[in-house]
């Protein structure tokens, strides 16, 4: 049984009005452009924006007497991921071929892994923050029901004006792992939360670089809704999200608009609809009349793909042709969920604080290198780089890559403040100027804007003794004193030494 | 092991779902409209039909095997090792070439229409299948 869930549904909360409350039910199929040289079956090479159909041989455009080899890499990257995902690896795994009419499939079918794919049954972890705090989080958990390994297929550009349709084929047979995830998902958010974890354990197991921007990662949404204790509803299919915005919004659209059809009595159609960012809505999609009917059937060019572990390890057999299950398992990095442990155990930073360092590309580096080479404790650095630098970045768009201030200068300018030579309000002046990047040290800038704490015993004593000189020795202005020399110093006087010179100074 | 190859490709999970068989063994009017939408097919004339009824009865012989309890076998090369290949780029580069065998191209894209245009619904198109049984 399902522990009793915290987060309530944006989409469908419960209202007074309707006539019983709807659960939504999300899942996801994910297509991951595996990160590799050359594609699938054919040694072409795997770029995005090329030239088109410069990055097609014989076999991507299916011209007749050619074969698939398959890559050793897009095996690796399948295993790894699935690893990481949990799964169970199949040893034995197959391909078959998936029939249907399309411009950019020149072949006529998509080589996949229908019968067998190569991992199943893992799960992934992911978190959510309720009520759009930072500080409450909870952790959800979504079933992998598999994955498989595909291939791409090329481009379609809608020439609308001219009625015709122009075909890329750079893309086709490029390597994709599909990843299946279960119905465990009620809305936008929580489908939202749970494909920016898979998109950083992929980018982190290198695997895929999953940028969705560049259709490396394409998610399709299976939607439907149905009242508690009844059984599932319709599903529609929701395809053409591009971007992590329209992901949730798509969602939360469909599960409003099947909730709104069902209560005026409507029915939901077992539909493929496509996202329109435009007008925020789901339509019906074009070609995708009626069920379409793939005839699978086994790939008859490829024999069934043999995966090893260290007990079944082949005595004989080259090295090249052999794919060693435990081998990648023992290699496989820190995942997300590891290193945000890991940075919280360690800098006794709080968890919210290691989500948003893992979210942000380069910033948890950045981070513990300016750890490194400064005294200050951790926990006071994070304030300085989650509050200080990157709400800078963001204000510019800027990536951690392309800050001006190095994770060297940061630190210079932390040791500063943390040697009491500067105030805090002089180090947030000190980092204004460092944005400029215009190659100062902190400490040049601190000295050109006459910023430093006054240390000095002696000149501190007569600045306080002038100042005295002018309102008469009473205990009750002290304060009014210490903000006096403040004034005359400028700010830069340390204002812990003032007030006890201030106090010798009255009581004797 | 002595199984006779497959003959065509449809599964037996297929054939019971569709139901290829009215009574008399006769492919039913509903099966030959799809496989003409899916095959872009055209079964032209009676003899064509019969053809076709003639060939599924063939391959239904492999009924008669008794296969309780046999793995299914795609194809006599399952015992071969699957050769991986090194991740290097070793092919591409002939744009040129390819689009030699096009009707017609636009700026190195090939042409197609503008989207998959539907064969027409049964009572709308010139089918010999029009008005039969």
């Amino acid at each position: 049984a399902a522990p009793a869930q915290q987060h309530v549904c944006p989409a469908a909360p419960p209202e007074r009005g309707r006539l019983a409350p709807w659960v939504p039910v999300v899942g996801l199929e994910i297509h991951a452009q595996i990160s590799s040289n050359s594609k699938l079956f054919s040694g072409s090479q795997v770029q995005f924006a090329a030239p088109p159909n410069s990055l097609v041989s014989f076999f991507d455009a299916s011209l007749p007497g050619t074969l698939p080899v398959l890559n050793r890499r897009c095996v690796e990257a399948a295993v790894m991921t699935g690893l990481a995902l949990n799964c169970s690896i199949n040893k034995k795994s197959l391909f078959d071929r998936k029939h249907y009419f399309y411009a950019d499939l020149p072949a006529g079918y998509q080589i996949t892994q229908q019968r067998v794919p190569i991992a199943v049954n893992g799960s992934l972890s992911y978190s959510l923050c309720i009520d759009n705090k930072m500080s409450q989080m909870v952790t959800k958990t979504v079933r992998i029901k598999q994955i498989q390994l595909e291939q791409d297929s090329g481009k379609s550009l809608h020439d609308d004006t001219r009625s015709q349709t122009l075909v890329d084929l750079n893309r086709a047979g490029v390597g994709l792992m599909e990843v299946v995830m279960e119905p465990d998902m009620c809305c936008g958010e929580e489908a939202a939360a749970a494909v920016r974890e898979l998109q950083l354990i992929l980018q982190t197991l290198g695997s895929s670089q999953a940028v969705m921007a560049e259709g490396q990662l394409r998610v399709d949404a299976n939607v439907s809704v149905h009242h508690p204790g009844e059984p599932y509803g319709v599903r529609t299919e929701v395809k053409n999200i591009n971007s992590m915005r329209f992901l949730a919004k798509a969602i939360d659209y469909e599960i409003q608009r099947q909730i709104e059809e069902l209560e005026n009595g409507g029915t939901i159609l077992n539909e493929t609809r496509a996202f329109d960012s435009k007008l925020g809505c789901t339509v019906p999609m074009r070609d995708k009349e009626g069920q379409q009917d793939y005839r699978f059937m086994p790939e008859p060019n490829l024999p069934p793909l043999i995966l090893y572990d260290a007990k079944s390890l082949p005595a004989n057999m080259n090295h090249q042709q052999v794919i060693n299950i435990d081998w990648i398992h023992e290699r496989l990095p820190d995942l997300p969920s590891v290193k945000r442990k890991k940075l919280v155990e360690q800098y006794g930073i709080l968890p919210e604080h290691s989500f948003t360092l893992l979210n942000e590309d380069g910033l948890a580096e950045f981070f513990e290198s300016v750890v490194k080479q400064t005294q200050m404790k951790p926990k006071k650095v994070i304030g300085w780089i989650l509050k200080d630098l990157l709400s800078y970045l963001k204000q510019h768009s800027l990536t951690v890559k392309e800050s001006p201030v190095s994770s060297f200068l940061l630190a210079d300018l932390l040791n500063l403040l943390e040697k009491k030579e500067i105030s805090s309000t002089a180090a947030k002046q000190v980092l204004a100027e460092l944005w400029k990047g215009e190659g100062k040290t902190p400490l040049e800038i601190v000295k050109e804007q006459k910023l430093e704490l006054l240390q000095d015993q002696k000149e501190l004593e007569q600045i306080c003794q002038a100042v005295m000189a002018i309102k008469a020795g009473n205990p009750k202005v002290l304060n009014k004193l210490i903000g006096l020399v403040q004034k005359k110093t400028q700010g830069r006087s340390n204002p812990v030494l003032v007030k006890q010179l201030l106090e010798k100074k009255l009581s004797g | 092991r002595d199984k006779p190859s497959a003959v065509c490709g449809v599964s037996a999970e297929a054939r019971g779902c569709r139901g290829y068989r009215a009574g008399g063994g006769k492919v039913s009017v509903e099966v030959l409209d799809h496989l003409e939408h899916l095959a872009l097919v055209d079964f032209r004339d009676a003899e064509g039909v019969e053809r076709l009824q003639k060939a599924i009865q063939f391959a239904d012989q492999l009924h008669e095997v008794n296969t309780n309890g046999v793995e299914p076998m795609d194809s006599v090369l399952e015992d071969r090792c699957l050769y991986l290949r090194e991740d290097d780029v070793t092919e591409g580069n002939c744009t040129k070439e390819l689009l030699e065998n096009a009707r017609e191209k636009v700026e190195e894209y090939f042409v197609a229409p503008p989207g998959n245009i539907p064969l027409p619904k049964l009572e709308e198109r010139e089918t010999f299948l029009q008005g039969s049984q």
